[in-house]
């Protein structure tokens, strides 16, 4: 697109994305940190995240504030107040990404001190699928381009299908072993935070969508969680 | 965000009350203004923008055939006000401008008391059976343009010594007061304050209710919050139209995109 005739505008756009990309790697990081921390059993590590996310909620009131600022003073039109809306939708997004990355710190921290249980391997793998969709959807953001924002929004049915085949392990377990109840718990309680960061990054690539197009993406997103109607047996079969 | 709103006009109640078809304009050998087609929806607001030389204000002025005062001004392509030809040569000219009233960029009262400006009017046009009746025309015109409450108990001072914005809506009264059905208004609040512009744009709103509006304004703001169709002209031509909604949100084409946020085209 051309550069607007005051050249002050674009720079305050310009300031306005690299808030929100700031904002965006961040929670990136806060999430890779508190997976590091449950597979290096590490809770000082943790810790570090938990307090890591008042950084997040930070940006995200600066990013709110100065969009805020931008609408009143620039009463901004068609793609730059898409933009603008877009950007302070994107913060909240992005924050609750943060929120979600110091809950399963969180949880690390309890799971450390319960004896380690199988299934936690799963956790770095979904945890990759989902760093991947948050780096992509920045990417996509930065470069405006809709098509990747669009790809991103496809592949987190991959989440949702290792978030429910994680599910099904877990209630196997705990059914098999009382004893791993409780971690198999906080697990499961990782694994949702997880699949929700996905589907706040889906949330991103739709605004993105929006930002560039003009309009939502018209289909449904294909939603592969059914772990809501997920009825697992014990062994044994039902009593 | 992609459904509409309540401010669209509903696409199986809009009646059409101006057309224009393939209007071109020429000030002597140069060509001003070429292929417009537009369709001008009756009860509602289109504001027409665009740069300077655009070609928007001499659309304007060819749907009530102002352009005619302009000497070497020739104007090609079709105008209908409902099933009549604008420009067919037997269209008594001030009887078309009794349809199509005007309101221009700086308020020009008559130099006469507030009550004759809005009586002119009706008297030359013979609307008005007795005194009586043309005091009533006075009285609801200044009402339907929002200065009644202001000035009705001094109609006898002049209309020049009111204050900018009340002089604009004396002018407004004054087009409303031989009953058009349309009404031009080329820059109506170019010289008004905030507070001024506040009062024509509610002004507006009210009119719309009965009259049909075109409003040219350099304001882009001032037709996203008037207007219900917004139609964006670009060195003569026409280059696109939609809803407001849509023309300020999302613009199809790039010139409009770039001149509504103030870039480089």
């Amino acid at each position: 697109m051309p550069q607007h005739i005051v050249q002050r505008y674009d720079d305050e756009l310009k300031k306005l994305s690299t808030l929100i990309v700031q904002m965006g790697g961040l929670a990136e990081s806060q999430l890779a940190a508190a997976v590091d921390a449950i597979v290096k059993r590490d809770s000082s590590l943790a810790e570090e995240v938990v307090h890591g996310d008042v950084k997040i909620d930070a940006l995200r009131n600066q990013v709110d504030d100065f969009a805020i600022e931008m609408l009143a003073r620039r009463q901004p039109m068609a793609a730059d107040l898409r933009v603008i809306v877009a950007a302070l939708r994107i913060s909240s997004e992005i924050e609750r990404i943060g929120d979600y990355a110091k809950n399963v710190a969180k949880r690390a921290v309890a799971l450390n001190q319960a004896p380690l249980v199988r299934p936690v391997h799963a956790i770095p793998r979904m945890a990759a699928l989902v760093q991947a969709l948050i780096k992509d959807t920045l990417d996509a953001y930065i470069t405006d381009d809709a098509a990747k924002a669009d790809a991103v929004w496809a592949r987190d049915e991959e989440v949702d299908d290792l978030y429910t085949s994680l599910f099904r392990e877990l209630l196997t377990y705990m059914m098999e072993d009382p004893r791993s109840i409780t971690p198999c718990t906080h697990l499961l309680f990782i694994a949702k935070n997880i699949e929700r960061i996905g589907d706040h990054a889906t949330n991103i690539a739709e605004l993105i969508h929006y930002t560039v197009l003009g309009e939502m993406p018209k289909e449904d997103r294909p939603k592969g969680d059914d772990t809501a109607y997920a009825v697992v047996n014990a062994p044994g079969g039902p009593r | 965000m992609q459904n509409g709103t309540h401010n669209d006009l509903r696409q199986s109640e809009i009646e059409i009350k101006m057309v224009a078809r393939k209007v071109g304009v020429f000030y002597g050998e140069k060509q001003a203004l070429k292929d417009v087609d537009l369709d001008i929806p009756a009860r509602a607001v289109t504001a027409l923008i665009g740069p300077s030389g655009c070609g928007k204000s001499t659309f304007l002025r060819c749907l009530n055939r102002m352009n005619d005062t302009i000497r070497d001004c020739r104007v090609i392509g079709d105008i209908q006000l409902d099933a009549l030809d604008v420009y067919d040569a037997k269209v008594d000219v001030v009887q078309l401008r009794a349809r199509v009233g005007m309101v221009f960029q700086k308020p020009n009262p008559f130099p006469k008391s507030i009550y004759e400006n809005v009586a002119y009017g009706p008297r030359i046009h013979g609307l008005a059976e007795n005194n009586e009746h043309l005091d009533h025309i006075v009285e609801t015109s200044l009402k339907q343009a929002g200065l009644w409450k202001e000035v009705g108990n001094r109609l006898q001072e002049s209309g020049t010594s009111l204050s900018g914005g009340q002089q604009q809506r004396l002018c407004i009264a004054r087009a409303i007061a031989v009953s058009p059905e349309v009404i031009l208004m080329d820059e109506p609040c170019s010289a008004l304050d905030p507070i001024a512009t506040a009062h024509i744009e509610e002004l507006m709103d009210e009119l719309r209710e009965q009259y049909t509006i075109v409003i040219v304004t350099h304001s882009m703001q001032q037709a996203a919050r008037v207007s219900q169709r917004t139609a964006f002209f670009h060195l003569g031509s026409l280059v696109e139209t939609d809803d407001t909604r849509v023309i300020f949100t999302n613009p199809k084409d790039e010139r409009t995109q770039g001149y509504i946020t103030g870039r480089f085209g």
